[in-house]
C-alpha cells in the first residue's frame, strides 16, 4: 500500500481535459483485448478490477503516485500477467513473440527503404 | 522455465506482440477488436448519460424508475455493460451533493459516459475522494455550503454510479434535446454542478 499521509497531499489534476480517449494505438489496443475477453465470459469485471488494482497499488507503494498518465501502463503489465497466470502463455514465449516482431519491423523498415 | 518478465519500456511492442499471441490462441480477434475501439472512440460518450438525466428532468415517472432501478433503465435503452453489473443512480438536492469515485481502479458506467476522464484515474483523486471529498470539490472549484451533505459512493465491479445533477433555473421550458446539451460529463460524475442558465 502506498503511505496514506503522502496520498492524501497529492494535488488533483485538472478537470479541463477533453483530449481522445487513448493517448497512443497501444492503449486502445489493450483496452480492447480486456473487453473481448470479459465479453466472451474469459475474464470477469472482478477479476479485472482485482488484477488492475493490485498493479496500481504496486505502483503506489513503490512511490509511483500516478496523474492518470500511466494508467494503460498498468493496464498491459495486468492483461500480461493474467495471460501468464492463467497459462495462456509464458514469460518467455512473450519475449520470443516481441523478438518477432522486432525482427519483423526491422525486415519491414529495410523492405521499404529499397523500394523507395 | 524462466521468468522473463518483460522490462523494457515498450509498450508498443509488449502489447502487440501479447495481442498476437492471444490472437493465436484465438482468444481475441483483431477485427472485433478495432469494432470495440471504434466504438468506445466515437459511438458511447456523456451524450449517453445526458439524454438519460435530461429525460429524468421532464418526465417524473422516468425520473421515478431510474431512481429506483438504473440498470432495467439502461437495458431498456440497450446499453451494454450491465449484464453482471449493477447501475445505481444517485439525485442531487439542494441538500444532497453525490461525488462517484473508483478507490480500487477505475470502475465507471463506460456505456453511459465513455472512458473516464483522467483525473479520475488519478492516485490523487482516488485516494482522497473518500478522505475528504468537500476539499477535493473545492479544488475542483465547487464550494459546497456547509448544509450540503456529501455523499461519496465508491464503484465496484459489481456497481456503477450516475449522477444526477440538479436542474439548472432558467431552463424552464426546454426541450429534452436542449438539456441534454446542457449536461456535462463531471457534473454525471459529481465533480461541478450546473450552472443556471444566464450565470455561465
Amino acid at each position: 500500500m502506498g503511505d496514506p499521509d503522502k496520498l492524501a497531499q497529492l494535488s488533483l489534476l485538472s478537470r479541463d481535459e477533453t483530449g481522445p480517449p487513448f493517448g497512443e494505438p497501444w492503449q486502445a489496443q489493450a483496452f480492447a483485448a480486456v473487453v473481448e475477453l470479459i465479453e466472451s465470459g474469459r475474464l470477469t469485471q472482478e477479476e479485472w478490477s482485482q488484477r488492475l488494482s493490485v498493479e496500481l497499488k504496486a505502483a503506489e507503494s513503490r512511490g509511483e503516485y500516478d496523474t492518470g498518465e500511466r494508467y494503460y501502463v498498468h493496464w498491459l503489465a495486468a492483461l500480461e500477467r493474467f495471460a501468464v497466470d492463467k497459462e495462456i502463455t509464458a514469460w518467455n514465449e512473450l519475449a520470443e513473440e516481441r523478438e518477432e516482431t522486432r525482427m519483423n519491423d526491422h525486415h519491414r523498415r529495410d523492405e521499404q527503404l529499397k523500394s523507395s | 522455465m524462466a521468468d522473463h518478465k518483460p522490462v523494457q519500456a515498450d509498450y508498443d511492442l509488449r502489447t502487440r506482440a501479447l495481442v498476437s499471441v492471444l490472437t493465436r490462441k484465438g482468444l481475441v480477434d483483431p477485427e472485433s477488436m478495432d469494432a470495440v475501439v471504434e466504438y468506445h472512440e466515437s459511438q458511447v460518450g456523456p451524450h449517453v448519460g445526458a439524454g438519460l438525466v435530461a429525460r429524468s428532468w421532464v418526465d417524473p415517472d422516468y425520473r421515478r424508475r431510474l431512481l429506483a432501478d438504473a440498470r432495467a433503465v439502461a437495458r431498456e435503452e440497450n446499453l451494454t455493460g450491465f449484464q453482471s453489473t449493477d447501475l445505481v443512480a444517485v439525485a442531487n438536492t439542494p441538500s444532497v451533493h453525490n461525488l462517484v469515485v473508483c478507490t480500487l481502479c477505475s470502475c465507471y458506467p463506460w456505456s453511459l459516459l465513455g472512458l473516464p476522464p483522467t483525473w479520475y484515474k488519478d492516485s490523487a483523486y482516488r485516494a482522497r475522494a473518500v478522505i475528504e471529498p468537500r476539499n477535493v470539490l473545492r479544488e475542483f472549484g465547487l464550494d459546497l455550503d456547509d448544509e450540503v451533505e456529501v455523499r461519496v459512493w465508491d464503484s465496484t465491479a459489481e456497481v456503477r454510479y450516475l449522477v444526477i445533477p440538479q436542474r439548472p433555473a432558467g431552463t424552464e421550458g426546454m426541450a429534452v434535446e436542449e438539456l441534454a446539451a446542457l449536461i456535462t460529463r463531471d457534473s454525471m460524475i459529481g465533480a461541478e454542478t450546473l450552472a443556471a442558465r444566464g450565470q455561465q
